[in-house]
C-alpha cells in the first residue's frame, strides 16, 4: 500500500511537465527549491534548536556563487556548480555557526536576522561583481552537451536535485551523526552526558543547513533566471520559518508540505502583496496557537514524527 | 583503598549563585557512594561537575590519576565516566533502541551489537520494548533505559542521580550536603544515625527549630 503510494507519487512528479501549464511547472520548481531550504532549516532549527532568521542569506550566497560560476566558467557542468555553491554556502554556515554556538532564543534569531541583512548589503556593495541593483541575469545551466533552458529541463533538474537531498536527510536520522543531532533537540543534558560533543554537532547542523540552502539557492537562480538583491530580503527568511513551523519543526515530510502550502499561498496572494504579512501573520499565530506540532503532527507521516513534546 | 574519583575543594557558580563551595570527597575502586542532602544542597551540581556539564570554579578532579577538570564532556565519557542525568532525561522521541544506540555514541562501530545485547541481557524489558518510543515507557522503565543507555559506554565508574526509584541501594560510604558543603562524611551505618541526615531526608530538626 506504501509502496504503491510512493510509486504514484514519484509517477505524478515526472508527469507533472505534461498535465500542466508551463506556470504550474515553474510553480512546482520553486515548492521543490523552497522544500529543500525548508529540509535545510529544519536540520537546524527543529533537530538542534537553533531558529534562524538568516537562511534568505544562505540562499542568496548560494545563489550568486552558482550564476557567477556559470558566467565565469560557462563550461562548468550545472551539477558542479550546484556542488560549489553549496560547498561555499556550508563554509559561510561554519563562519555564521561558531559565533552563533554562545547565542540562544531570540538572540540568536537576531544574529542570524543581522546575518541576512549584511548578506544584501554585501551583494550592493560588491557591485563590480554581482552589479548591485542592476541585477544579475543567470545563464543557461548546462549539462555536458545539454542546454537546459525550457520550463520542463529545469523543472527535472530541480526534482533530482530535491529528491536526492531528501533522500540524505531522510538517512541522515539513521546514522550515528543525525542521531546524535535529534539528541540534542530531545535532551541537551542527556545527549552530552552520553557523550555527544554538543557544540560540535550545532556547528555541524549550521554547516549542513547552509550546504542545502546553498544548493536550493543555485537551484533558485537557474529557474528565476535573474538575481537581484530585494528578492532575498527579510520577509524571504521569515517565510522559510514559516514554512517549518506551519509544516512541522524536525519533519521532513512536514518541510515540504510546509513549503507547498506557503509558497502556493504566497503565489495566490500575489494580488494583495500589501496584506501578505498580516495574512502570514495570522496563520503563524494560528499554527502556534491550535497546531504547535504542525501539519506534521496532524497527519501520520511514515518517516518521522515532528513533535517537540 | 586507592581512590578511583577524587574532588578536592570544588566550587561551582551558577552566575553569581554559589552551588558547591569547597566539597572534596573520594570514591575508591569498587565502591559504592552516595551523596545526600536537601533539594538544592548540591547533588547534583557535584555530578554535572564531575561529568564535565558545569565547570568549576575552582578545585580539582581528579580520575585514575587524572586530572579531568576542564576535560569536555565526550572525552570524560570515553574516559570511563558516566551520568544518568536527574530526572532520567530518556529521549522522549527515540525508540528504545535509539535511545541505547546514542549511550553507545563514543563506542567503536564493532563493540556496539555486543554493547546492545548485554543492555538487554541485564533488562529483557528493554529488548521487548525496543521499538517503543521512549517516552511512552513506564517511570520504572525509562529508569532501566536510562540506566541501559549509561552502560552502552561500558562504564568504571557511573554517575547516578536520584535513581531511588524501584532500586535497593546498597551503600558503602555517604557523604551529606548542605548548602553546597559536605557537612557529614562517614560509613553508611554511621551516617543512618546522624541526626544530620534525619534533618537532610525528614526535616526533623526544621519541624523541631519551628515548634
Amino acid at each position: 500500500m506504501r509502496r504503491a503510494l510512493w510509486l504514484a507519487g514519484g509517477l505524478a512528479l515526472l508527469l507533472w511537465p505534461w498535465a500542466a501549464p508551463p506556470y504550474f511547472v515553474f510553480l512546482a520548481s520553486l515548492i521543490v527549491v523552497n522544500a529543500i531550504v525548508a529540509i535545510g532549516l529544519n536540520l537546524l532549527s527543529g533537530y538542534t534548536n537553533q531558529l534562524s532568521f538568516g537562511h534568505a542569506g544562505f540562499l542568496a550566497v548560494g545563489a550568486y556563487v552558482a550564476a557567477l560560476l556559470t558566467i565565469h566558467a560557462p563550461a562548468l557542468p550545472v551539477v558542479a556548480a550546484l556542488l560549489l555553491a553549496g560547498l561555499a554556502t556550508a563554509l559561510v554556515g561554519l563562519a555564521l555557526g561558531i559565533p552563533c554556538l554562545r547565542l540562544e532564543g531570540l538572540y540568536l534569531a537576531m544574529a542570524t536576522l543581522a546575518f541576512g541583512f549584511v548578506v544584501v548589503e554585501a551583494i550592493l556593495n560588491l557591485d563590480w561583481i554581482t552589479r548591485g541593483n542592476d541585477g544579475l541575469r543567470v545563464p543557461v545551466a548546462r549539462l555536458g552537451g545539454l542546454a537546459l533552458a525550457s520550463d520542463t529541463a529545469k523543472y527535472y533538474l530541480v526534482v533530482a536535485a530535491g529528491a536526492l537531498l531528501v533522500w540524505a536527510a531522510a538517512n541522515i536520522v539513521r546514522t550515528r551523526t543525525g542521531r546524535a543531532l535529534l539528541a540534542i533537540r530531545e535532551s541537551e543534558i542527556a545527549a552530552q552526558a552520553s557523550g555527544v560533543h554538543v557544540a560540535a554537532y550545532k556547528t555541524l547542523a549550521f554547516v549542513v543547513s547552509a550546504f542545502y540552502t546553498g544548493v536550493a539557492g543555485g537551484l533558485f537562480a537557474f529557474i528565476v533566471g535573474y538575481l537581484s538583491p530585494d528578492a532575498f530580503d527579510v520577509f524571504l527568511s521569515v517565510d522559510f520559518v514559516a514554512m517549518i513551523v506551519v509544516g512541522g519543526l524536525g519533519s521532513i515530510p512536514g518541510s515540504i508540505v510546509g513549503a507547498a502550502v506557503i509558497t502556493v499561498l504566497y503565489d495566490t496572494l500575489a494580488a494583495f502583496q500589501n496584506y501578505r504579512p498580516l495574512i502570514f501573520g495570522v496563520i503563524l499565530i494560528a499554527c502556534m496557537l491550535f497546531m504547535p506540532g504542525g501539519i506534521a503532527s496532524r497527519v501520520r507521516f511514515p518517516v518521522l514524527k515532528g513533535d517537540n513534546a | 583503598m586507592s581512590a578511583a574519583l577524587e574532588l578536592e575543594d570544588l566550587a561551582v557558580f551558577y552566575g553569581k549563585r554559589r552551588a558547591l563551595e569547597g566539597v572534596s570527597l573520594a570514591v575508591g575502586r569498587g565502591e559504592i557512594v552516595t551523596l545526600l542532602g536537601a533539594n538544592g544542597s548540591g547533588k547534583s551540581t557535584t555530578l554535572r561537575a564531575i561529568s564535565g556539564l558545569v565547570r568549576p570554579a575552582r578545585g580539582r578532579i581528579v580520575y585514575e590519576g587524572r586530572d579531568i577538570t576542564r576535560a569536555p564532556a565526550d572525552a570524560i565519557v570515553a574516559a570511563g565516566i558516566t551520568h544518568v542525568p536527574e530526572g532520567r532525561e530518556v529521549f522522549p522521541e527515540f525508540t528504545v533502541l535509539e535511545n541505547l544506540l546514542v549511550g553507545g555514541h563514543t563506542v567503536a562501530r564493532r563493540d556496539v551489537a555486543g554493547r546492545l545485547e548485554a543492555a538487554f541481557r541485564l533488562f529483557p524489558v528493554l529488548r521487548e520494548r525496543r521499538l517503543q518510543l521512549g517516552g511512552t515507557l513506564s517511570g520504572g522503565e525509562q529508569q532501566m533505559l536510562a540506566i541501559g543507555r549509561a552502560l552502552m559506554a561500558r562504564p568504571r565508574l557511573l554517575l547516578l542521580d536520584e535513581p531511588s526509584l524501584g532500586l535497593a541501594p546498597m551503600l558503602a560510604r555517604g557523604y551529606v550536603l548542605e548548602t553546597g558543603r559536605v557537612v557529614v562524611a562517614g560509613p553508611s551505618a554511621a551516617l543512618t544515625e546522624d541526626p544530620r541526615v534525619r534533618t537532610a531526608y525528614l526535616g526533623f530538626a526544621k519541624a523541631a527549630a519551628a515548634r
